[in-house]
């Protein structure tokens, strides 16, 4: 028998996820997946899933969902005050649902994007590869009221999974995002990239799946248009107006601005758990000690 | 038309730029010309033929390709030194084969809305500016901005005409418009500031089908006028399934 998650309300911006559409860029095809990759594997390794099976990507405002039938869920990433039916539960640990139980969202506490995660993940229509909701590959952008969207059924019910972890809050808090230098970084002045990383800079209001923009003006750099060419999620791009744009998982594939700098990948993560007023400076680092870090901090 | 012809790959002095961990951004001299076009297609193959066993993916644009590879499988130095060692192969003559794509348009009124401004502003009949944009031959540089558009280069130059200065909310797909240097369709409904002089029946991006768009970076396309009676007809055909791009192949 099929098992659904019945979708009572929307929230604001909930779609299915997973690790992306990797191989379809040359016909101009986004890679999409979670925005924060980190909290969306820890879901899918708190149930015993493979890292990269489909989850819930749920954006400051929670949904309203109600389970058609047993499975286990657990919820990363933001914490949005989650309750199962009408109880407070905890982030970042294992729940058993049956039939009929409903989970509800309230207020914010910290960060951005929650990610939901069920046992055995979401099964969702599958195109091009990837899970991943995007307007116009997939069927819809985004759930919507009284979609029934199916998850895996659960064969064991004896199952007992008790992992519960602490996620770092630095996650959620760090203000410095690891970058390294993009294509176009030479064409900064020494004093433009000492002020790119001495700079606070402010996110806009203008920041979504696509793409960041932050609200501080940057002195424009000569030259800085170039014939179009790649981007990908994390690009730093400067325009013509000392605008700058960070892009993100939906980005499109090809651009036309300075590629200033390259947000590392963990980055990415942690600048999708901010948004409009949020702060945060760039910072350069090797890749070998980010790569050091990032493995020491799956380990724990 | 068209004639066969081989060109060496090492032609010209590329820089290789790390993307992030993932990737080799490899830039060719800053131009949009059809000689790079082809250098990069001859050089894309060559790297999917010899570099298969770790490369990813490879995303062609103007002047640029970028190759995305197995970092569990190689390191950043070692994907640039095979990469210089295949376009540094001394002596290698290549051909290359293209297909060259015949697009349907109907530049009559209802499908042109901005036909008639730049025919004013131009001084040009309506039927010279079909006539113009419908004789070149426009290569394919890659497709990009959107899935299945296609960046073209070739447009005539008494064509120029800058995007309009209000973006429409809504283009319809198929809308073969014209923005500055550049001639181009829309692969699907978006906002846009081009200026829209017709339009095509025909799909460009297939999510049911491998490759989702028929032309690929380096191909040809040429615009074929038809009234509204034949777009119908081919919408229809489009619609059932039966139509198949038409499209002539040399080199």
């Amino acid at each position: 028998m099929d098992n659904n998650i019945l979708i009572l309300t929307e929230g604001m911006q909930t779609s299915v996820q997973d690790l992306g559409r990797k191989g379809y860029r040359s016909f101009g095809v986004p890679i999409s997946g979670t925005m924060d990759k980190y909290s969306a594997i820890l879901a899918n390794k708190l149930l015993n899933n493979a890292e990269g099976l489909p989850v819930l990507e749920i954006t400051m405002v929670g949904p309203k969902l109600m389970f058609e039938d047993h499975t286990l869920f657990v919820l990363t990433g933001a914490d949005i005050s989650p309750e199962l039916n009408g109880e407070p539960i905890q982030m970042n640990q294992v729940y058993s649902v049956n039939t009929s139980d409903v989970l509800s969202f309230g207020k914010l506490n910290f960060g951005v994007r929650t990610y939901l995660g069920v046992k055995g993940g979401f099964l969702t229509e599958k195109v091009m590869g990837s899970h991943s909701f995007y307007d116009g590959i997939t069927q819809q952008g985004k759930v919507k009221k009284g979609d029934r969207l199916k998850i895996a059924s659960y064969e064991n019910p004896l199952e007992v999974t008790s992992s519960k972890i602490k996620v770092k809050p630095l996650h959620f808090s760090t203000t410095k995002l690891e970058v390294t230098k993009g294509p176009e970084f030479n064409r900064l002045t020494r004093k433009q990239r000492d002020k790119l990383f001495s700079m606070k800079f402010k996110i806009d209001a203008l920041n979504n799946r696509m793409g960041y923009q932050l609200k501080n003006k940057f002195p424009p750099v000569k030259n800085n248009e170039i014939i179009t060419s790649i981007t990908i999620p994390g690009t730093v791009q400067l325009t013509p107006s000392g605008k700058i744009i960070v892009m993100m998982r939906d980005c499109p594939t090809t651009g036309g601005y300075a590629r200033i700098l390259q947000l590392t990948d963990m980055a990415i993560n942690q600048l999708a758990q901010k948004t409009e007023n949020d702060t945060f400076k760039f910072d350069l680092e090797s890749s070998f000690e980010f790569l050091g870090r990032l493995v020491s901090r799956f380990r724990e | 038309m068209p004639i066969k012809f081989s060109i060496l790959l090492n032609k010209y002095k590329l820089k290789y730029k790390p993307l992030g961990s993932i990737a080799v951004l490899i830039e060719w001299p800053k131009a949009i010309e059809e000689p790079i076009l082809k250098n990069i297609s001859i050089f894309r193959n060559k790297i999917h033929a010899d570099m298969g066993e770790y490369v990813l993916e490879t995303v062609p644009a103007y002047n640029s390709l970028t190759v995305f590879f197995d970092t569990s499988k190689i390191k950043y130095s070692g994907v640039v030194s095979d990469l210089k060692e295949i376009y540094s192969t001394k002596d290698q003559k290549l051909l290359t084969a293209y297909k060259l794509w015949k697009i349907p348009v109907c530049y009559e009124a209802e499908f042109a809305a901005d036909l008639e401004e730049i025919s004013k502003h131009k001084k040009l009949k309506k039927e010279a500016i079909v006539k113009l944009h419908s004789k070149a031959l426009y290569d394919v540089y890659f497709i990009g901005f959107l899935p299945g558009f296609l960046y073209l280069g070739g447009l005539d130059e008494k064509l120029h005409y800058k995007r309009r200065d209000k973006p429409r909310r809504e283009i319809r797909s198929g809308d073969v418009g014209i923005a500055g240097n550049q001639t181009g369709i829309y692969p699907r409904v978006s906002p846009g500031g081009w200026n829209i002089i017709g339009n095509s029946p025909i799909n460009f991006f297939d999510l049911n089908v491998f490759p989702p768009c028929f032309a690929v970076a380096g191909d040809k396309v040429q615009f074929i006028p038809i009234d509204a009676e034949e777009h119908a007809r081919i919408r229809q055909e489009v619609e059932s399934g039966n139509y198949v791009p038409k499209s002539e192949i040399y080199g």
